[in-house]
C-alpha cells in the first residue's frame, strides 16, 4: 500500500477527516496506553540512515496522540509515519525534504517545533521579550537606586569612615548567621 | 448513609468557608478582635469537615460501594487495598476533593500555628483562604460532586485506569497538590498585606516557611511524577514537556523565584513589591495548572467547547482570583514603601538576576503551553509545541542562571566583589574545567556539548559547598575551630548549599544520562543474547501470569558482565482484561545506586520472538536524587531557628553577631 503515494494520499485524506472526530476518543486512549515506539522490524539496516530517521521522528508529532512524538508513540498512525519517514530517507530525501513532505500532507501540526513564521511570532518572542523587558526594568531600578543614593549623599549622609565601614561589613556578613 | 453524610459535611464546610470569607475581614477593618478571632476555629473546623467528607468517599472506595457513581466508574471489588485508597483521587471528582482538602489543611495549619502573626494579618490571610476554599467547594459541589448516587447499583465496578494502578498514584498527586495548593498561603498573605496596605521584613519571615514547604513538596512531587513516567511508559523518557507537566513546572519556577526574593525582603527590606507580585503570580500559575488539567481543554479544545461547564467554572475562578489579585496589587502596591538600596553586584543583585531569569523561563514555558490552545481557539490553526521548542527557548535561558548559582551566595549584601567571589570559587572552577577536559578526552561519543554541561554541573555542586567552606574557615583556621563553626552555622546556610548541590546533581544526571546512554531495540527469541554497554542480556524464556484484572507475559533476562552474573530481570507485557489495555512493566536494575539497566518488552512476533528495548542509563538516578537533596535542603532551611521563632529578634541577633565577630 505504501508503495503508491497517490492511493496513500487519498487514504490519509479520509483518515484526516475521521481523525478530527476520533480525536477525543483516541487521545484519551493513547494518553494512557504505554508508548512502545520504534519497533525492531521498522528499523533500517543502515545505522546512519536509521539515526537520521530517529532524529527526524523526535521532531514529528504523532497526530492522534497528546503531545507525543512519533518516536515515542505506539499508535498505529505513528507506526505508519515512522515507516513513511524511513521510506523517504531510503529514496534519498534530505532531512528537510522529509519534513517538508509531511508538512505538505498534514500541515504544521505535525511539527513539534513550530516554524518561525509570523503567526508564531508571539510564541517565539514572548520568553526573550519578558527577559528583555525584565532586564530593562531591573536596569531602571538600579538607576533609581543610584539617584536615591546620590540624594542621600547630597543631603549630608556622607560615607562612613574606613573603620566604620569594615565593622559594618563584618556585622552585615554575619547578619544571617543567627 | 455515610455517603450522604460526606456530602452534607462538604455543604457545611462551604457554609463555614463563606463565614470565614467575610467575618474576619470585617473584624480587621473595624478593629474588632472578637470577629477576627473567629478565623482560626473556622479554618480548623473546615479541615475537620472536609476531612470527614474525604473519609466518607474513601470508605465508599474501600467497601466497594458501587451505588456511588464515582466509585463504580473508577474502582473494582477485587483491587488490592492500596489501589482502593489511591483511586479516591485517581479521577476528576476525587482529585478535586483532595485539592480542597489540602487547601483546608493549609488553612488549618495557619489557624492553629499562626499564633505569632499580627492578629490583623492572620485574620485577613485566613479570610482570603476562605475565598479560595469557598470557590473550590462550590466547584466541587456544583460541577464535580463525588457523592453522586446511581439508582440501580451495578454489581461490579469499571476498574481504575490501568496506568494509574501503581504505587506512583499513591505518592505523586498528593505531593504535587501539597506543593501547588501550598502556594495559596503565600497568595493569601500577599492579598492580606495589600488589604492592610502594610508590609515589612517580618512579613517575609512569616511567609517564607510556607513558601519553603510548598516548594519542597512540589519539588518532590514533580520528581516523583517524572520517575513514575520513566518506569511506567517503557521507553526510558523522564521529561516530556507535556502541558500537564508544564502545569506543575511553571509554579515551581515561579515559586523558586519567590523563595529567593523573599530572602532579600526578609534580610534587607528590599524587593517588597516584587515579592508580593511574585506570590500572586505563583499561585495564579497553580490555578492555571488546575484549569489546564481539570477542564479537559488539553485533551481537546473541541471537547472543552462541547461540555464547558467545568472548564468555564474554573476559568471564572481563574479570572476572579488572578484578575482580582493583580488589580488589588496595581491599586495598593504604590502605597508600599520601598527600602534597601543595593548595587547590581551584590547578594541582592544576584537574587534579582535569579528572579529575572526564572521569571523569563517560566514565561517561555507558559507561552509554549498556552499558545497552541489560544491559536486554535482564535484562528482555528493547529500547531504543536513540543520538546524541541522548549529545548530551544527554555534551555538557553537556564545557562546564565546556572552559571550564576554558586556566585550569588558568595557576594556580600549591598555591594559585593565579583572578583573576590571568583577567587573563593577557584576550586569549583578548577574541578569544572578538569572534569570537562577529562570528559572530552576519555569518553568517545556523546554530543560535543555534553562535557560542558557536565562541567557546569560540577561547578554548581562544588561551588555550592564553597559558602560553607568560607564561613567555617576550612583550611584557613585550625580544624577544631572549623568544626565548631560548622556546628554553629545557621541551618539556612546548609539549606541553600544543599538546594544548590541538589540542582547540580539533577543537571549532572540529565547531562550524563542524555549524552552517554545507549539503547538497543531488537527482536529476541529465547536463548538469544543482546550486548549493551558491556552487559550481556540473555532471554531465558517467557511465562504467563494472571491476576484478577490482568494477564502478564513475563520475560526472564539473565544479565551478565564479563561472564559474571549481575542480576535477573523480569520485564512484562501486561494486558488489563477489563479495558483490554496493554501496559509495559519495565524491569530496572540499579548499579551502585546511580546507573540503571532498563528492559521493557514490546509485541510478541509471529515466530516466537518478542520486541525488546534495552537501555543503559548512566547516572540517571541523579536526576531524581538531586530533587530529593533539594527537598532536604528545604527541610534544613525550614528547621532554622529564625523561622521557627517567627518575628525578628533584633536584640539576640546583635548579641550573636558580636559574639561570632
Amino acid at each position: 500500500m505504501l508503495a503508491n503515494p497517490h492511493s496513500l494520499r487519498s487514504v490519509f485524506r479520509s483518515a484526516t477527516k475521521l481523525m478530527a472526530a476520533l480525536l477525543l476518543i483516541l487521545s484519551v486512549q493513547f494518553l494512557s496506553s504505554p508508548a512502545f515506539a520504534v519497533k525492531p522490524d521498522e528499523m533500517l539496516k543502515d545505522p546512519g540512515l536509521e539515526a537520521r530517521a530517529r532524529e527526524i521522528s523526535e521532531g514529528l508529532r504523532c497526530l492522534v496522540c497528546q503531545n507525543q512524538s512519533i518516536d515515542d508513540s505506539d499508535a498505529p498512525l505513528a507506526h505508519d509515519l515512522r515507516v513513511l519517514v524511513r521510506e523517504r530517507l531510503t529514496k534519498g530525501d534530505s532531512n528537510q525534504e522529509v519534513k517538508d513532505f509531511l508538512v505538505d500532507r498534514y500541515g504544521e501540526f505535525v511539527l513539534l517545533k513550530p516554524t518561525f513564521s509570523s503567526k508564531n511570532l508571539l510564541l517565539w518572542a514572548f520568553g526573550p521579550l519578558v527577559l528583555l523587558l525584565g532586564g530593562a526594568s531591573v536596569f531602571l531600578f538600579y538607576q533609581r537606586n543610584r539617584v536615591l543614593a546620590q540624594k542621600a549623599e547630597a543631603s549630608g549622609q556622607t560615607h562612613l569612615s574606613k573603620e566604620e565601614k569594615d565593622r559594618l561589613d563584618l556585622i552585615l556578613s554575619d547578619d544571617d548567621k543567627t | 448513609m455515610i455517603i450522604e453524610l460526606g456530602h452534607f459535611m462538604l455543604v457545611l464546610a462551604l457554609a463555614l468557608a463563606l463565614i470565614q470569607s467575610v467575618v474576619p475581614i470585617w473584624g480587621a477593618q473595624t478593629d474588632d478582635n472578637r470577629l477576627m478571632a473567629v478565623a482560626s476555629p473556622l479554618a480548623i473546623l473546615q479541615f475537620l469537615f472536609i476531612g470527614l467528607a474525604f473519609a466518607a468517599l474513601t470508605n465508599a472506595y474501600v467497601t466497594s460501594d458501587f451505588s456511588v457513581q464515582n466509585v463504580w466508574e473508577n474502582s473494582h471489588s477485587q483491587m488490592p487495598l492500596l489501589f482502593k485508597f489511591t483511586s479516591v483521587w485517581g479521577n476528576h471528582e476525587g482529585s478535586m476533593l483532595l485539592w480542597v482538602f489540602i487547601l483546608a489543611i493549609f488553612s488549618a495549619l495557619v489557624g492553629a500555628f499562626g499564633n505569632n502573626l499580627p492578629p490583623k494579618l492572620k485574620a485577613n490571610t485566613l479570610a482570603v483562604q476562605g475565598w479560595i476554599t469557598s470557590a473550590f467547594l462550590l466547584f466541587v459541589l456544583l460541577t464535580s460532586n463525588p457523592f453522586h448516587r446511581i439508582a440501580n447499583a451495578p454489581i461490579e465496578g469499571r476498574d481504575l485506569n490501568p496506568i494509574l494502578q501503581d504505587i506512583g498514584l499513591a505518592i505523586h498527586p498528593p505531593l504535587l497538590y501539597l506543593g501547588y495548593v501550598g502556594f495559596s498561603i503565600a497568595f493569601s498573605f500577599s492579598i492580606a498585606a495589600l488589604l492592610e496596605g502594610r508590609i515589612d521584613a517580618a512579613w517575609a519571615r512569616f511567609v517564607r516557611p510556607w513558601v519553603l514547604t510548598a516548594w519542597g513538596l512540589l519539588t518532590l512531587g514533580i520528581a516523583m511524577g517524572s520517575y513514575w513516567a520513566y518506569y511506567e511508559l517503557g521507553w526510558g523518557g523522564y521529561w516530556f514537556w507535556d502541558p500537564v507537566e508544564n502545569a506543575s513546572f511553571m509554579p515551581w519556577l515561579c515559586g523558586t523565584a519567590l523563595l529567593h526574593s523573599a530572602i532579600v525582603m526578609e534580610k534587607r527590606g528590599a524587593l517588597k513589591v516584587w515579592t508580593i507580585l511574585l506570590s500572586i503570580l505563583t499561585f495564579s500559575l497553580s490555578l492555571l495548572g488546575t484549569f489546564l488539567v481539570r477542564s479537559g481543554v488539553l485533551t481537546s479544545v473541541h471537547a472543552f467547547a462541547t461540555d464547558p461547564s467545568r472548564g468555564v467554572f474554573i476559568l471564572a475562578l481563574l479570572i476572579a482570583f488572578i484578575g482580582g489579585g493583580l488589580s488589588l496589587f496595581a491599586w495598593r502596591a504604590p502605597m508600599l514603601k520601598q527600602g534597601g538600596i543595593f548595587s547590581p553586584i551584590s547578594r541582592e543583585g544576584s537574587l534579582v538576576f535569579n528572579n529575572l531569569f526564572l521569571s523569563a523561563s517560566a514565561a517561555a514555558v507558559l507561552i509554549g503551553t498556552l499558545y497552541p490552545l489560544a491559536l486554535e481557539a482564535i484562528t482555528g490553526a493547529k500547531i504543536s509545541v513540543g520538546a524541541p521548542f522548549f529545548n530551544a527557548t527554555f534551555g538557553p535561558m537556564m545557562i546564565p542562571l546556572l552559571v550564576a548559582v554558586p556566585i550569588g551566595p558568595l557576594l556580600a549584601w549591598k555591594r559585593g566583589d565579583l572578583f573576590a567571589a571568583f577567587q573563593r570559587l577557584f576550586v569549583a572552577l578548577g574541578a569544572a574545567i578538569l572534569v570537562t577536559v577529562l570528559c572530552y578526552s576519555l569518553i568517545d561519543g556523546g554530543s560535543a556539548m555534553a562535557p560542558l554541561g557536565i562541567g557546569l554541573a560540577v561547578w554548581i555542586m562544588v561551588g555550592a559547598l564553597a559558602e560553607i567552606q568560607l564561613r567555617i574557615g576550612l583550611f584557613k583556621l585550625p580544624i577544631a575551630k572549623s568544626v565548631s563553626r560548622f556546628v554553629g552555622l545557621p541551618r539556612t546556610v546548609f539549606g541553600a548549599a544543599l538546594g544548590h548541590f541538589g540542582l547540580g546533581m539533577t543537571l549532572l544526571g540529565l547531562m550524563v544520562a542524555t549524552a552517554y546512554q545507549s539503547e538497543t531495540i531488537l527482536v529476541m527469541k529465547p536463548g538469544d543474547h543482546a550486548a549493551v554497554s558491556g552487559y550481556s542480556f540473555e532471554l531465558g524464556g517467557f511465562r504467563e501470569h494472571s491476576a484478577f484484572n490482568y494477564v502478564d507475559l513475563i520475560g526472564t533476562f539473565k544479565v551478565t558482565k564479563d561472564g559474571k552474573e549481575v542480576t535477573e530481570l523480569h520485564p512484562a507485557k501486561r494486558v488489563y482484561t477489563s479495558r483490554n489495555m496493554p501496559t509495559t512493566e519495565t524491569a530496572i536494575y540499579t548499579i551502585a545506586g546511580v546507573t540503571q539497566l532498563y528492559v521493557s518488552l514490546g509485541d510478541k512476533q509471529d515466530d516466537d520472538g518478542i520486541g525488546v528495548r534495552i537501555y543503559y542509563k548512566p547516572w540517571v538516578t541523579f536526576i531524581w536524587l538531586g530533587c530529593v537533596v533539594m527537598f532536604i535542603g528545604g527541610c534544613f532551611s525550614l528547621s532554622d531557628r529564625r523561622l521557627r521563632i517567627g518575628a525578628p529578634a533584633r536584640k539576640g541577633r546583635a548579641k550573636e553577631a558580636a559574639g561570632t565577630a
